[in-house]
């Protein structure tokens, strides 16, 4: 009873001020972190700006989360007892992150559809694996998900949103120093600026176009090794991953689709990509004395042959419709025969000349078609231009016959006046 | 008498045609070094005619609906027999009859033919030159084609900077807030039955007044013929004008169909409404002056929207080049000279203009 | 009238009271007057008879006859100058879109075991409402409104305000 009355006036201030201030200051909404912090230069300098762009600060998160310490009273700020981790090494922050982001239930009370399994792949990945031999250089969460301005990956400001990422990943990989101590090239981020599918994600905003990511994967990220190339390429390139199996390549590529089309500097086939010219793909191994050679070369007069049919349908087209003619009906063939050489194109894949040549001869006859439906469209412009000569001709007639007859008339007119003015004279006389 | 001659004296005995064609067959037209100009005005005359014949064999096929206008002209141009030529030559004649219009207007306000008593020639002259730029703003839709579509965006969009009456002015042109198939409608009617109509009444009170009081002749031609009577030269209208005009409008007609084989009017692709402006768009010759003004003009003058102002300067220099023959009195004896030089200003302003906003991107 | 004597050098047709020019001249120009007029009235004429088909080809087509279709599968046909595809639902109704993939051009088809249109250049997917579900494709293939009519089905661009 005793102990109960010396619950004095000043203790239960103090309950009162610990459960007070508090309330106080989150409504003031206090960060004595980000007073200083703000304030300081280079690595140590973060803004208020960044805290609230951070996708963790949106959901409540703070300096303190991570870094503990007291945010609300500058003096216990770093206190000991206060919690403060101070800067978070590298080594530390896998697992730091993965502290929530691995934690299931954790996860549950801020988005249940996250996955929670980023930081298992991580260690099955090549960086995960050389941090765990403990490699610092390699990759952790934040080299590239940002420290402190942590973005959602559909943010386009995020350097892990899909357009970006090429741009992350280059950063130690276009590293020639750095990637020269772990014996791999540097020249990915190069070659990929240079392929199709860079042009469809960054320069055309295609999201569908694959990034670094899409073949490698994020996490876990490997180099799909030899047999799983066309795995990874035929996700999207589905055909032709059929017409390549069934050829004869699939058994002899070591490196799969990337065999000829490299891996990340991937570009748009030329007209000399299946041939045996310099340059082309099947010249690398064929020649022209064994018959696989011959084969390569059949397909490539093929091709050529119908891409000449099909340009000179399309330039005959354009010039007839620019004089105004119609011809939509042509366009509608031209379009046919295009799907053709789409196809045809994509059969390719199976190294066999008559598959691709039974799909441009089904193509050819729209292509020639369209191209004798623009042949027509030229010769009715001709005919066009040729038939107002007629009345062209009967105009200029007339223009020529008015002036004579005017001509005639004003002389008669002429001639008419001066025996009158005669006749007045002698009338006068 | 043989045919022609007992056919003319049926027609007279009943109503007197001798009669009333008297004064045109008296009718003269003076001839001096200038009277070359003197044919603009029946060869505008000449590619109205064109226009309605053209316009009306169109209206046979012509559909004007937003879903089916651009197919109609399409099917025109492409499958009627001899349909090109027909919508070609209406292009093409429409764009000959403004600067005919033009040229007409600028060679009367040169020559000063607007002084007393032909005060309102010109003013049903001028009333004419603005019907036929109605003409051709409303006509232009018609195809319903990306260019026409957008075109007629701006061109609307322009009045509806006005302030207090200028939305109101807008929603009434475009048949609501936007370009759309009410617009079609509504030009359509414009251009098939008002602006004919009024076209036709303002030709024939302007040929009236025309036949009223003459051809007028330049001062110093007159000041000349005043001084030596002997120099005074005219001749006839019907025939020998007449048949001087007519080879005009052969040489013409036969132009008109030389552009349309040669140079056909392109048919673009159909208009849709959703799709961003194209990059570039610009009016048609006879509005780029203005045009490029208004984009030349900065965004405010002295707190007033740079705009309006232009759109309000083009109200004003309308209105006074419609009263020019009051402005020429009302300026005194200095009056044809400062007129004189407004003429100069004025055609070289819309000149250039004009070249500039063609080439500007 | 007074008669006069008149100078020799004048050209007379008739001797009458007028001095008319020379009748030939007349007849040449009302000849080439005529054949001009001629000229231009055959293509007016011609003009006006109307051409042999009177379809607006490219703001409706037909697509097809309604026994043509068995439920759950579906037709390529031509829409202008474009493909499009008409597909007869499981339930017996029609439904239309553009088959021109909105990828890079291809023509799509309709995949009876998936009851989905698929384009075959780059496995793209779309709904039976022509909404792009999977793949490159980045937006719907447009829909297009379908009208039986007796037993032909046709099919018409959606309706413009």
């Amino acid at each position: 009873m005793g102990r109960l009355q010396t619950m004095t006036v000043g203790g239960a201030l103090r309950v009162a001020v610990v459960l007070l201030v508090p309330s106080f200051s989150v409504a003031q909404n206090k960060n004595v972190c980000l007073d200083c912090h703000s304030k300081l230069q280079g690595s140590l300098k973060v803004t208020a700006e960044q805290d609230a762009a951070a996708v963790h600060g949106h959901k409540g998160m703070s300096c303190v989360t991570c870094h503990g310490g007291n945010m609300q009273d500058e003096a216990r700020a770093k206190a000991a007892g206060s919690g403060f981790r101070g800067h978070i090494s590298r080594e530390q922050i896998p697992q730091l992150c993965g502290s929530c982001h691995a934690d299931v239930n954790s996860m549950k009370r801020f988005n249940p559809s996250l996955r929670t399994d980023q930081l298992a792949e991580y260690h099955t990945s090549v960086h995960g694996i050389q941090f765990a031999k403990g490699d610092v250089h390699v990759a952790v969460c934040t080299d590239c998900h940002g420290v402190h301005e942590i973005r959602a990956g559909s943010d386009p400001r995020s350097p892990v949103h899909p357009l970006n990422v090429s741009k992350t990943c280059q950063r130690c990989h276009s590293d020639a120093a750095l990637m020269k101590t772990y014996r791999i090239a540097a020249t990915q981020y190069a070659d990929y600026t240079d392929s199709v599918h860079h042009e469809a994600m960054v320069v055309r905003g295609d999201l569908s176009a694959p990034t670094c990511s899409t073949c490698h994967g994020s996490h876990g990220a490997v180099p799909p090794g030899g047999g799983s190339v066309a795995n990874v390429c035929s996700r999207c390139h589905v055909l032709q991953a059929q017409f390549f199996d069934e050829s004869p390549h699939k058994a002899v590529f070591a490196e799969g689709c990337a065999t000829c089309h490299s891996s990340h500097k991937i570009k748009h086939p030329d007209d000399n990509f299946v041939s045996l010219a310099a340059g082309s793909a099947c010249g690398e191994c064929h020649t022209k004395d064994d018959d696989s050679g011959r084969v390569a070369e059949a397909i490539h007069g093929r091709l050529h042959k119908f891409e000449v049919q099909v340009a000179d349908a399309r330039v005959l087209l354009a010039r007839a419709e620019t004089s105004g003619m119609d011809v939509a009906d042509a366009q509608v063939l031209l379009g046919q025969a295009n799907d053709s050489l789409t196809k045809a194109r994509v059969r390719v894949h199976t190294a066999r000349f008559e598959k691709v040549n039974a799909e441009l001869d089904a193509g050819s006859k729209p292509a020639v078609a369209a191209l004798s439906a623009g042949e027509a469209a030229m010769k009715e412009r001709s005919f066009r231009r040729r038939i107002i000569f007629v009345p062209g001709i009967a105009i200029l007639a007339v223009v020529l016959a008015l002036g004579f007859y005017i001509r005639e008339l004003e002389r008669t007119e002429q001639g008419s006046q001066r025996p009158s003015e005669d006749a007045d004279r002698k009338m006068a006389a | 008498m043989d045919a022609a001659a007992r056919v003319q004296m049926w027609i007279d005995e009943r109503l007197n045609l001798q009669e009333l064609l008297a004064p045109l067959r008296e009718k003269t037209v003076p001839v001096h070094r200038h009277s070359q100009w003197y044919f603009l005005g029946g060869l505008t005359l000449f590619l109205f005619t064109i226009q309605l014949c053209s316009g009306v064999l169109l209206l046979l096929y012509y559909r004007p609906s937003a879903n089916e206008a651009f197919e109609s002209v399409q099917n025109i141009t492409n499958h009627v027999q001899f349909g090109w030529l027909v919508r070609s030559v209406h292009s093409w004649s429409a764009n000959l009859m403004v600067f005919c219009a033009f040229a007409h207007m600028f060679s009367v306000a040169f020559a000063r033919a607007y002084r007393k008593p032909r005060e309102l020639t010109w003013m049903t002259g001028m009333f004419l030159l603005f019907l036929v730029l109605g003409f051709g703003f409303s006509g232009y839709l018609l195809p319903w084609n990306t260019r026409a579509y957008f075109a007629t965006k701006v061109g609307t969009e322009v009045p509806g900077q006005l302030p207090v009456v200028g939305h109101w002015i807008m929603v009434i042109m475009r048949g609501g807030e936007d370009v759309t198939g009410a617009t079609l409608t509504r030009f359509f009617a414009l251009h098939v039955t008002i602006l004919p109509a009024l076209a036709i009444g303002m030709v024939m009170t302007h040929l009236l007044l025309v036949q009223k009081f003459g051809t007028s002749v330049p001062a110093s031609v007159e000041s000349e013929w005043q001084a030596n009577p002997r120099l005074r030269k005219e001749i006839k209208f019907f025939p020998n004008f007449f048949l001087r005009e007519l080879m005009g409008w052969y040489v013409v007609l036969a132009f008109l169909i030389a552009l349309a084989a040669f140079l056909p009017w392109e048919l673009g692709t159909k208009a849709d409404p959703f799709a961003p402006a194209p990059a570039g768009i610009k009016p048609e010759w006879y509005f780029l002056a203005q045009f490029q003004t208004l984009r030349m003009i900065p965004a405010k003058i002295f707190h007033i929207d740079g705009e309006v102002l232009g759109i309000l300067g083009f109200g004003l220099g309308g209105a006074l080049w419609l009263a020019l023959p009051f402005i020429e009195t009302l300026l005194g004896t200095r009056g044809a000279r400062y007129v004189r030089v407004g003429a100069v200003l004025a055609l070289t302003y819309l000149a250039s203009m004009s070249v500039i906003g063609y080439m500007a991107k | 009238m007074v008669t006069r004597a008149l100078p020799s050098e004048c050209p007379l047709e008739e001797s009458g009271t007028r001095q008319m020019p020379r009748r030939s001249a007349l007849r040449f120009l009302v000849g080439t007057v005529l054949g001009s007029v001629a000229s231009l009235l055959y293509p007016i004429v011609r003009y006006l008879i109307p051409p042999a088909e009177a379809s607006l080809s490219a703001s409706e087509a037909l697509a097809g006859t309604i026994n043509e279709l068995k439920p759950n599968s579906g037709k390529t046909f031509r829409f202008g100058n474009r493909p499009g595809l008409l597909v007869r639902l499981v339930t017996g109704e029609y439904t239309a879109m553009s088959a021109v993939c909105t990828h890079l051009g291809c023509t799509v088809q309709y995949r009876p075991e998936a009851s989905q249109i698929w384009c075959a250049c780059h496995n793209g997917c779309y709904d039976l409402n022509g909404r792009n579900v999977s793949g490159p494709p980045p937006r719907a293939l447009d829909p297009y409104d379908v009208h039986v009519r007796g037993e032909e089905i046709y099919v018409s661009r959606k309706q413009v305000a």
